[in-house]
């Protein structure tokens, strides 16, 4: 027999190795998805956002927490809301910021995705915003990015979009209080939507009552259930008795590749009309993560309604990613 | 040629069903006997201690990519011949998708001449089903047979023309040639990375379901019924699969099939924090499908195991899951994981053997995978009780893309032998 050195096992790893987004303490080092988070970590994020509300409502609305700062704002997809209230976000916090868009194509010229990141980091930078059309796009960069770097996911293919998930929690919470006693459905295309996985997963670690998903088979992912939802094809069996109505937008190529017949089908048996939202509490409150498509998912009746609070979620925006920018900057560098 | 003698080791044939305590001869290239005593005037001249060791015939691998000519950033003939040699694999089939493609005899002689520079292993080429793998025409099948193909496939990519498909079947059969083909619908498959089920979903990433494996099968099995084609299917990944499978073998049809050793091991679970390390094809399934898997091998529904081996360069895997490039470079841990089955007592060990040597020699038809005298004397030495850990930086093989990384391992190879000739031993780093 041979004589072999044994190697020791891997070093003794904290509880939260697997996790990129959390640090040995289990702070929020970046913030990716919600997963292996709890409800005190969103809790945090929420209550830092609402003390932020006052600052926003100021005739001057800056304060000093991320002066010296650089954040660079990553855009590999295009995004108009996103994009604008992270950089209003950061530029209230005081921070310097870069915005990038940048096309596919251009990293298909031979620069990898880790150039790109290499090169902005040499910039030193403090912070990077990512939206990225593939699925992990986020965890990928945070698992390669230097260490006094943090990470903020602004959407990742169809997987989190959790600012996104946040400011809607956040706009609950202002309108409806306690999660745990709300009914909440969430209507249209969740297949292909980010948000839609983050609002789920962020609903569920809030205990809140019941989440609901209202689509058509075509645009529900298989073991869709599994995620912590009732599963609903039919508009008003859903809506009944809700609190909260969360309608997605419908992206118009969905017609092509038959998930849906036509955008007239889908507003007759999924649009949000003002008849149909007699089927929800009568305060139920109605929101959009924007854009919304009038006439396709939402009646302009109900969008610009008493109900509707699709305004608020913009402005609330402003100050969850604040809270997030704020937050997991400051664990940046207390782990640094 | 020198004569070598492998004292007192355990040999383990299935072919002969030999499994004893014995001495193994080798000369002039070719097993002269498995015995306790010399042949007739053999006097060795080199005596190799075989006692706490195994003694089994060099190992066959049906699905290797080699990336050589035309991906040589990826790897060559020669990395990869001497890194199946490492893993006791001393006879590889290559798949055809090589730029050029296996379509011309020029290219089977390259391969083949460039595998004997190198020297560390054999190379059969499988040859393209179709003219350029396009899929619209039969490639040259009888020429490119008489050169040494030993097979045909279209690497993976289906034939979307039934008609096309059933001719090329028809043809096959015309010059008794095997036909190796992989199910997978292609408008089902499409654009996807990962298994249709619950972690998919999570993660957001496209899947494929089951029925990509199912339909495309079940088109394939059709025609096989009705041309009689003797067809292999490869890298199975659903326990659906193994039951129409077996089904169609009791039927008779002269079919045989494999699963990809990494699906023995890993489910969909296992693409959690986006590993792209497991992103395979077909993907990861669940974890009933990972167990059909594992008893289709035991009770025979299988015929034999691959690694289904592809080295990536370092950046395939640095990206967005989505975009990373599937597969893993397998040959070094293909011995050692078949025989990690047999510490689970999922296979004997003369069953595990046999699936990584007579069986895939026999989907081939070629003499090899056996200890029979006559047959080349291809040798793998291993020791059942080394315990190692695999650290990719380690493989000898170009591509370094395992999720195994960190595993580890009880069986480790010793000494192989190619032809006679020694193409590997544990404690020289490199063989002269």
């Amino acid at each position: 027999m041979s004589l072999k050195i044994l190697r020791p096992a891997p070093s003794s790893l904290h509880p939260n190795a697997n996790n990129v987004q959390l640090d040995e303490n289990g702070k929020l080092r970046h913030f990716l998805s919600f997963d292996g988070l709890k409800a005190d970590h969103l809790t945090e994020i929420l209550d830092i956002a609402e003390s932020f509300m006052g600052v926003n409502e100021k005739s001057s609305k800056k304060v000093p927490l991320l002066r010296g700062k650089t954040v660079v704002n990553l855009f590999f997809e295009n995004s108009t809301r996103t994009r604008t209230t992270f950089e209003l976000a950061a530029k209230r916090l005081s921070a310097d910021v870069l915005s990038m868009n940048i096309s596919t194509s251009a990293t298909t010229k031979g620069e990898t995705l880790l150039d790109t990141l290499r090169n902005l980091e040499a910039m030193q930078s403090d912070m990077f915003v990512i939206r990225h059309a593939d699925s992990g796009a986020a965890h990928f960069i945070a698992s390669h990015v230097a260490p006094h770097i943090a990470v903020i996911n602004g959407g990742d293919g169809q997987h989190a979009h959790p600012t996104q998930a946040m400011l809607d929690m956040f706009t609950i919470r202002r309108c409806k209080g306690d999660f745990t006693r709300l009914k909440v459905a969430i209507v249209g295309d969740i297949l292909h939507s980010r948000v839609a996985r983050s609002q789920i997963h962020a609903l569920n670690l809030l205990n809140t009552a019941e989440v609901r998903v209202i689509a058509p088979r075509t645009l529900l992912p298989e073991r869709v259930e599994s995620l912590g939802v009732q599963v609903y094809h039919k508009m008003d069996d859903g809506l009944h008795d809700v609190d909260v109505v969360i309608m997605l937008r419908l992206q118009r190529e969905r017609m092509k590749g038959g998930f849906l017949p036509s955008r007239d089908e889908f507003y007759q048996q999924y649009g949000l009309t003002q008849a149909r939202l007699q089927q929800a509490k009568p305060d139920a409150i109605v929101m959009h993560p924007g854009p919304s498509n009038r006439g396709v998912e939402i009646e302009s009746q109900v969008q610009d309604g008493p109900q509707s609070v699709i305004l608020q979620q913009v402005t609330y925006g402003i100050a969850v990613r604040m809270a997030v920018m704020s937050l997991v900057m400051r664990n940046a560098g207390a782990s640094a | 040629m020198s004569r070598i003698l492998i004292e007192q080791g355990r040999v383990i044939d299935p072919a002969n069903n030999v499994d004893n305590i014995t001495n193994l001869y080798l000369q002039a290239g070719t097993i002269s006997a498995v015995a306790d005593h010399a042949p007739d005037g053999f006097v060795p001249d080199e005596v190799i201690d075989g006692r706490d060791l195994i003694v089994i015939p060099g190992l066959l691998e049906l699905s290797a990519r080699l990336h050589e000519p035309g991906k040589e950033y990826k790897a060559t003939i020669k990395s990869e011949t001497r890194a199946a040699a490492a893993g006791g694999i001393t006879s590889l089939c290559c798949t055809p998708d090589t730029h050029p493609v296996i379509d011309e005899t020029a290219t089977v002689e390259l391969i083949h001449r460039r595998a004997e520079d190198a020297g560390f292993a054999r190379v059969l080429p499988i040859g393209a089903l179709t003219r350029g793998l396009k899929s619209d025409c039969l490639s040259e099948m009888a020429t490119l047979q008489a050169a040494g193909c030993i097979a045909f496939s279209n690497a993976g990519r289906a034939i979307k023309d039934t008609q096309i498909l059933r001719r090329a079947m028809q043809y096959a059969t015309t010059f008794d040639i095997t036909l190796i083909l992989q199910a997978e619908d292609p408008w089902l498959a499409q654009g996807s990375c990962a298994h249709e089920g619950a972690v998919a979903t999570r993660l957001g990433l496209n899947a494929s379901p089951v029925a990509a494996e199912t339909v495309e099968l079940a088109r394939l099995l059709a025609l096989v019924e009705q041309t009689g084609a003797r067809c292999h299917f490869s890298h199975l990944s659903s326990r659906r699969a193994v039951e129409m499978i077996a089904a169609a073998k009791q039927q008779g049809l002269p079919i045989s099939a494999d699963v990809a050793i990494h699906q023995l091991f890993f489910t969909e679970m296992d693409l959690d924090g986006f590993n792209s390390q497991c992103h395979v094809k077909p993907p990861f399934r669940s974890q009933r499908d990972k167990e059909a898997l594992r008893r289709g091998v035991q009770d025979g529904t299988i015929d034999l195991i691959c690694c289904d081996h592809q080295p990536h360069e370092a950046d395939a895997k640095l990206q967005p899951f989505p975009q990373t490039e599937a597969g893993i470079s397998g040959l070094e841990t293909l011995l050692p994981l078949t025989m990690k089955l047999v510490e689970e007592e999922v296979l004997t060990l003369s069953q595990a053997v046999a699936l990584v040597t007579h069986n895939v020699a026999k989907v081939i038809q070629q003499p090899l995978g056996s200890l029979t005298p006559g047959h080349s004397a291809d040798v793998c030495l291993f020791d059942p009780n080394a315990y190692w850990e695999l650290e990719p930086q380690q493989l000898l093989s170009q591509g370094k893309n395992t999720p195994f990384a960190g595993w580890c391992f009880q069986s480790e190879v010793q000494q192989v032998f190619l032809a006679g000739e020694r193409v590997f031993r544990v404690d020289y780093n490199t063989v002269e």
